[in-house]
């Protein structure tokens, strides 16, 4: 046991990566900061209710753009606003029930409206031949689809204005449903992803990079101890950076864990272990660090893309679901969803517990193995 | 068999990296309290001869004893004998001299105690508290002699440690390693390729060059012919200065 573990080592060694690691202002930010301020941008821009604008250009180059106009007249305002210039017509769409569409309209010549559809500056062109309206837009984009699903709703329906939305509509704003709650739990897997990837991988190269590790290597210090020591400092800071993301979903967003806590600890461990040993893995052989920052982000982007970490991968094609599904980050994000937004207990997050756990595992003995240390 | 007075015997050593032969039939002992030179330009097999005494590298060909024991099987034993300093050596940035030798103290359960006495012998106590990142080459080459020292290793092997440095900050290391060789019974090895260095700090030179011994010898026996420094000797030995890097083919 004596020659298995060196407590005093172990202890400076821990200590020293702690040190390296909190005296970096970057780390704060980059681990604590930033993924609170992202919380906080997309659960505002995504949760808030607000009236949405919608932003169409009419065609002026048909002298019934006038009737356009006459009509916008009839029903719109004009604003007298300087700031609203760019777009004079206002017309609003009332809907007591999912919120007022509020579109803007601004008479172009056809060029014009064409390169500002293709900046995404306006979703819709609106011309009228004789009362008959013509929409332009691109069908693959929804934003699109559903400012010409309201507006022809309303436009050139012999004035008819506002249409009522009779129908009755549930709005899902409960805790659980919202996209903050999607959201968050994507978010901490995220963290644990790139911590480790970048803490870890990056680290070890830089040290190799450096030659520090082979200046270890000269003494007694034990291989292990190097490595348990760096692996636990990244996991405590992955748990600090849950904990105060949490922290701050929780008192700004009123999100909660419904599920198991133990299921969730099982979960972060789960996943520490398997990023860990893919970022021992990844870092094993090189010393260059340009080459260890490619070989991260071949990894990490991928990942962060089709994990469904800010929107779903069911939109995904149905043949890359099951691949999808099985990625480290979309197994340990759909688990931390599953505990908090739909109660899961620990034997519902058992199988990617125990996959992940084996990915660390497995991938960490082949990354010790092939480890180069000078 | 091992005798008392030779701690590191190099016997018919030979080493390659795929078609580079670096290292081809050295033999080399070295007793205690000496202090060799290994001398040649770049790409001799300076390097990889040290690294294979370090026991980081394995030789193709022959054997390596240290204290007449092998590497294998005896690992922990044999570092816990050595110290080493590097050409360049970059330690942990946000860390402070203090703390980094603390760190490589305990490698050796070796204390507080130990790591002041080895601040004061580098003369680095009043940079104790600064970032290691924020050294200058001499004093970031003074730390890492300071670590190989910790331990009060019995053989130092040093890999071009004054490389780089101004002749202000390569003359503190040599009055370090001065004082190491008058108080202690440490050997030395000291892959150089300044001349001057090797002729103030070491008791024999050993010139290298393609992977192979030239010559041998104490500086006054190397000097007896013509030449009238190492640098003339390399250039009667090889036809080249010593400074001409050498590219392995």
């Amino acid at each position: 046991m004596k020659n298995m573990l060196k407590f005093n080592q172990l202890w400076f060694l821990t200590r020293a990566m702690f040190m390296e690691l909190i005296r970096e202002p970057a780390v704060l930010f980059w681990g604590i900061l930033f993924p609170i301020l992202m919380s906080l941008g997309l659960g505002i821009a995504f949760t808030q209710k607000a009236d949405t604008e919608r932003k169409v250009g009419f065609i002026a180059d048909f002298t019934d753009a006038n009737e356009i106009s006459a009509y916008l007249n009839s029903y719109g305002e004009i604003s007298t606003d300087s700031q609203d210039t760019a777009y004079p017509y206002k017309l609003i769409i009332p809907d007591n029930q999912l919120g007022n569409s509020i579109f803007l309209f601004k008479m172009l010549k056809m060029p014009e409206a064409t390169l500002k559809l293709k900046r995404g500056e306006i979703n819709l062109i609106l011309i009228d031949h004789n009362g008959k309206p013509e929409y332009h837009f691109d069908p693959l984009n929804p934003d699109a689809q559903l400012s010409y699903l309201k507006l022809s709703r309303v436009y050139g329906q012999g004035g008819q204005n506002p249409a009522i939305n009779e129908a009755v509509v549930k709005p899902l704003t409960l805790t659980g449903t919202r996209y903050i709650d999607f959201l968050v739990p994507g978010l901490i897997a995220l963290g644990i992803m790139m911590a480790c990837m970048w803490g870890l991988s990056y680290s070890i190269i830089d040290k190799r990079s450096k030659k520090l590790l082979r200046r270890m290597l000269a003494t007694p210090m034990r291989r292990s101890h190097f490595l348990i020591s760096l692996m636990s400092v990244r996991a405590i800071m992955n748990l600090i950076e849950a904990f105060l993301l949490y922290i701050f979903v929780y008192f700004a967003f009123d999100i909660r864990i419904s599920g198991s806590l133990a299921a969730a600890a099982l979960l972060f461990i789960a996943g520490n272990t398997a990023f860990a040993g893919i970022s021992v893995l990844l870092s094993s052989r090189t010393s260059n660090t340009e080459i260890g920052n490619g070989m991260i982000n071949a990894v990490v982007l991928p990942m962060m893309v089709m994990s469904g970490i800010f929107f779903s991968y069911h939109n995904f094609p149905d043949w890359s679901i099951p691949f999808i599904q099985n990625l480290p980050l979309t197994m340990l994000a759909d688990g931390f969803r599953s505990v908090f937004t739909e109660g899961a207990g620990i034997q519902e997050v058992m199988m990617p517990v125990v996959i992940l756990s084996s990915i660390g595992v497995v991938l960490f003995g082949v990354g010790l193995k092939i480890f180069k240390w000078h | 068999m091992y005798t008392m007075q030779n701690v590191i015997e190099v016997k018919g050593v030979f080493k390659s990296f795929k078609d580079v032969k670096a290292v081809r039939g050295v033999d080399l002992v070295i007793p205690e309290g000496e202090f060799l030179g290994l001398l040649g330009p770049n790409g001799a097999g300076k390097t990889t001869l040290v690294e294979m005494i370090e026991g980081i590298q394995h030789p193709d060909k022959g054997e390596v004893l240290i204290f007449g024991k092998h590497w294998k099987g005896n690992e922990y034993e044999l570092r816990e004998q050595l110290g080493l300093s590097l050409q360049e050596t970059r330690f942990f940035e946000k860390l402070t001299v203090y703390e980094t030798l603390r760190v490589f103290a305990s490698f050796f359960d070796l204390g507080k105690d130990r790591v002041l006495e080895v601040l004061t012998l580098t003369g680095l106590d009043e940079k104790r508290k600064a970032f290691t990142v924020n050294l200058s080459g001499g004093q970031r080459q003074r730390l890492a002699l300071g670590i190989a020292l910790l331990n009060k290793p019995k053989i130092l092997l040093l890999d071009e440690p004054t490389t780089g440095l101004d002749p202000t900050a390569r003359r503190e290391i040599w009055e370090i390693l001065k004082k190491i060789k008058e108080t202690t019974s440490t050997s030395m090895i000291l892959t150089t390729h300044y001349m001057e260095e090797a002729e103030v700090l070491c008791d024999r030179i050993v010139v290298l060059d393609h992977g192979q011994i030239l010559k041998e010898g104490r500086l006054t026996d190397l000097l007896s012919g013509t030449s009238r420094n190492l640098d003339e000797l390399f250039i009667e030995l090889t036809g080249r200065h010593l400074h001409e890097e050498y590219v392995k083919v």
